[in-house]
């Protein structure tokens, strides 16, 4: 009995260090990426790895602050997607990020309630009437950072008075690790509200929530930069990989998860009516400011700090 | 069957095969022992306890203290007759149910989050029941009492069946023939004798209720003061200060010793020196 249990051991030693080898042209690239990008790049990855067969990508999705912690205790990655510009700074701080790092896609928060509005919440404004279940994500998640710098805004404004942020806070009744579990909270109907970003209404929740968007003056743009770690172990294909974001291709499917392209100015912006039919709930869909369309491709790239 | 040219069972029995035991052993040993050395070690090195108010250790340390202390108290009052049924009575589907009632013991706290929502979440089963009587329960202190209680009394509930089915039914006999009623033996004879079992299996379960974290997030959702307990604190802040994470994490860790040793203690099971 020992000895059966023994060379059954043997075996499977014997089969798991044998394997490496058949592998050895096949790469992976290993993804950290905000979790508001989710459904983005597990398309692009999907469409990458159709255009690039011998490469084969593995995401991490997650509040970008738990990434960026993440990165700054050694987790193993040869790239990371942001969805805020501080994060990506937290994870350059740690000697993690060692390439340039590069703007390619924008966002914006929408309100979003349950389906049948149990709180009848039609606007901000009803954030801060006393009682209703707001939750929002944690101090540090860029979703929780972008909506503290809306909230600001709106307190300076009259219409909503200097006591409306004190009011909004008071209602929150969790604060989740990041954006996907608001919306989770929201759409399960538990939560009477959440902040989150228009690509986080996607298909799969679009009639379990209603979307109303903020308007653009009182609306923070959220700045997603990705950039290579400082130990890549596939540096080649990290870099083609960041090139197919920034490219057309790349650029169309973010678009079509409800994020704003980089390219100036949006192109796909007529186009994105029809996009939004399948993709993010119609509610979400904004008139993108107005400018005469260049089609060429303009990658904003920040140098690092 | 595989023939192999030589026989490995023998390797076990002799002299390296006790050495391989050995060094297999040290490893398990440093394995479990190591990363919460390290842990209490980087803690008291970078001196971080500094951080601690700031990030709302002690509102956490309270939360978690007070809404284990009602999981308690809960399991006990409703645990220990439950315990003494399944122990002493005979009745149909015994078995099945006892097995129903320590699945929450195996099952991942994450199902026993989302069983709870579905259930008593505001659309759950029980909603709009709860909803008559004004009781919303996610996002709530009670909510994270009702998490802890879940997956923590089945481990009382275990310990105290094994405790009464412990008390010989010969001394509970003797106490009858002597004239005590049914309740006087239960409170004079039953309970005491199997004190011990029950104290130790409420200790393990208190444990179990501090370290709730799946289910407690799942079904409470995580806010400062109200419903972030300390392991939501640890995973919260851990992001933002990790330091402060470790030093909450060295309490837990003190806290849980604690109760292990009580435990032991309990059960007669002390630590050969």
């Amino acid at each position: 009995m020992k000895s059966k249990l023994f060379a059954a051991l043997l075996l499977m030693v014997m089969a798991v260090s044998g394997s490496p080898a058949a592998a050895q042209d096949h790469h992976e690239l290993t993804v950290f990426a905000a979790a508001s990008l989710t459904d983005a790049f597990s398309e692009i990855g999907d469409a990458f790895s159709i255009a690039n067969p011998d490469v084969s990508v593995i995401f991490n999705f997650g509040g970008s602050s738990t990434l960026a912690a993440q990165l700054g205790q050694g987790a193993p990655a040869d790239l990371f997607a942001s969805a805020n510009v501080s994060q990506m700074q937290a994870a350059e701080d740690a000697g993690r990020i060692s390439g340039t790092e590069v703007t390619f896609a924008t966002n914006r928060l929408v309100l979003i309630v349950p389906a049948d509005n149990p709180a009848n919440i039609l606007s901000l404004h009803d954030l801060a009437t006393p009682g209703i279940k707001l939750v929002l994500a944690a101090p540090a998640v860029p979703v929780r950072d972008y909506t503290d710098a809306m909230l600001d805004k709106l307190a300076a404004d009259p219409y909503y008075g200097a006591d409306y942020r004190a009011a909004v806070l008071a209602n929150l009744v969790s604060e989740e690790d990041n954006v996907r579990q608001v919306t989770a909270k929201v759409a399960l109907g538990e939560a009477d509200a959440g902040i989150v970003y228009r690509s986080d209404v996607t298909r799969d929740i679009a009639d379990e929530v209603i979307a109303l968007a903020i308007a653009d003056d009182l609306n923070t743009v959220a700045t997603y930069p990705i950039a290579i770690t400082d130990d890549a172990s596939e540096p080649e294909a990290a870099q083609a990989f960041v090139d197919f974001v920034l490219a057309d291709a790349g650029q169309d499917i973010l678009v079509k998860w409800g994020l704003t392209s980089i390219r100036i100015p949006d192109c796909t912006a007529n186009a994105s009516a029809d996009a939004s039919a399948d993709a993010p709930a119609d509610a979400t869909a904004e008139a993108l400011p107005s400018a005469t369309c260049q089609p060429d491709l303009l990658a904003i790239a920040t140098p690092a700090a | 069957m595989i023939k192999l040219p030589f026989a490995f069972g023998r390797l076990v029995s002799w002299r390296p095969g006790r050495w391989l035991a050995v060094i297999a052993g040290c490893f398990a040993l440093l394995f479990l022992i190591v990363p919460i050395a390290v842990l209490i070690v980087r803690a008291i090195s970078t001196g971080a306890w500094r951080e601690m108010p700031d990030v709302g250790i002690v509102q956490a340390v309270l939360l978690s203290l007070i809404t284990t202390l009602i999981t308690t108290v809960i399991t006990l009052l409703f645990g220990t007759p439950l315990a003494y049924l399944f122990a002493r009575r005979q009745f149909p589907l015994r078995r099945t149910l006892n097995l129903l009632l320590e699945l929450p013991i195996v099952l991942p706290p994450a199902v026993a989050g989302l069983a709870l929502l579905v259930t008593f979440g505001r659309r759950g089963a029980l909603g709009d029941v709860l909803a008559l009587f004004g009781v919303s329960l996610p996002f709530t202190t009670a909510a994270v009492v009702v998490a802890q209680t879940f997956v923590s009394a089945p481990f009382y509930i275990r310990s105290a069946q094994v405790g009464f089915a412990g008390v010989p039914r010969e001394i509970e006999d003797a106490a009858r023939v002597d004239g005590a009623a049914g309740w006087a033996v239960l409170r004079y004879v039953t309970l005491p004798l199997a004190s011990r079992a029950l104290a130790a299996g409420l200790v393990l379960s208190w444990a179990r209720a501090l370290g709730e974290f799946g289910a407690t997030i799942l079904f409470a959702g995580s806010l400062q003061g109200r419903t972030q307990t300390m392991p939501l604190l640890i995973y919260n802040v851990l992001e933002r200060n990790l330091d402060a994470a470790i030093w909450a994490g060295v309490i837990l860790v003190g806290m849980a010793l604690l109760a292990l040793l009580v435990s032991q203690r309990l059960r007669g099971e002390d630590i050969p020196g």
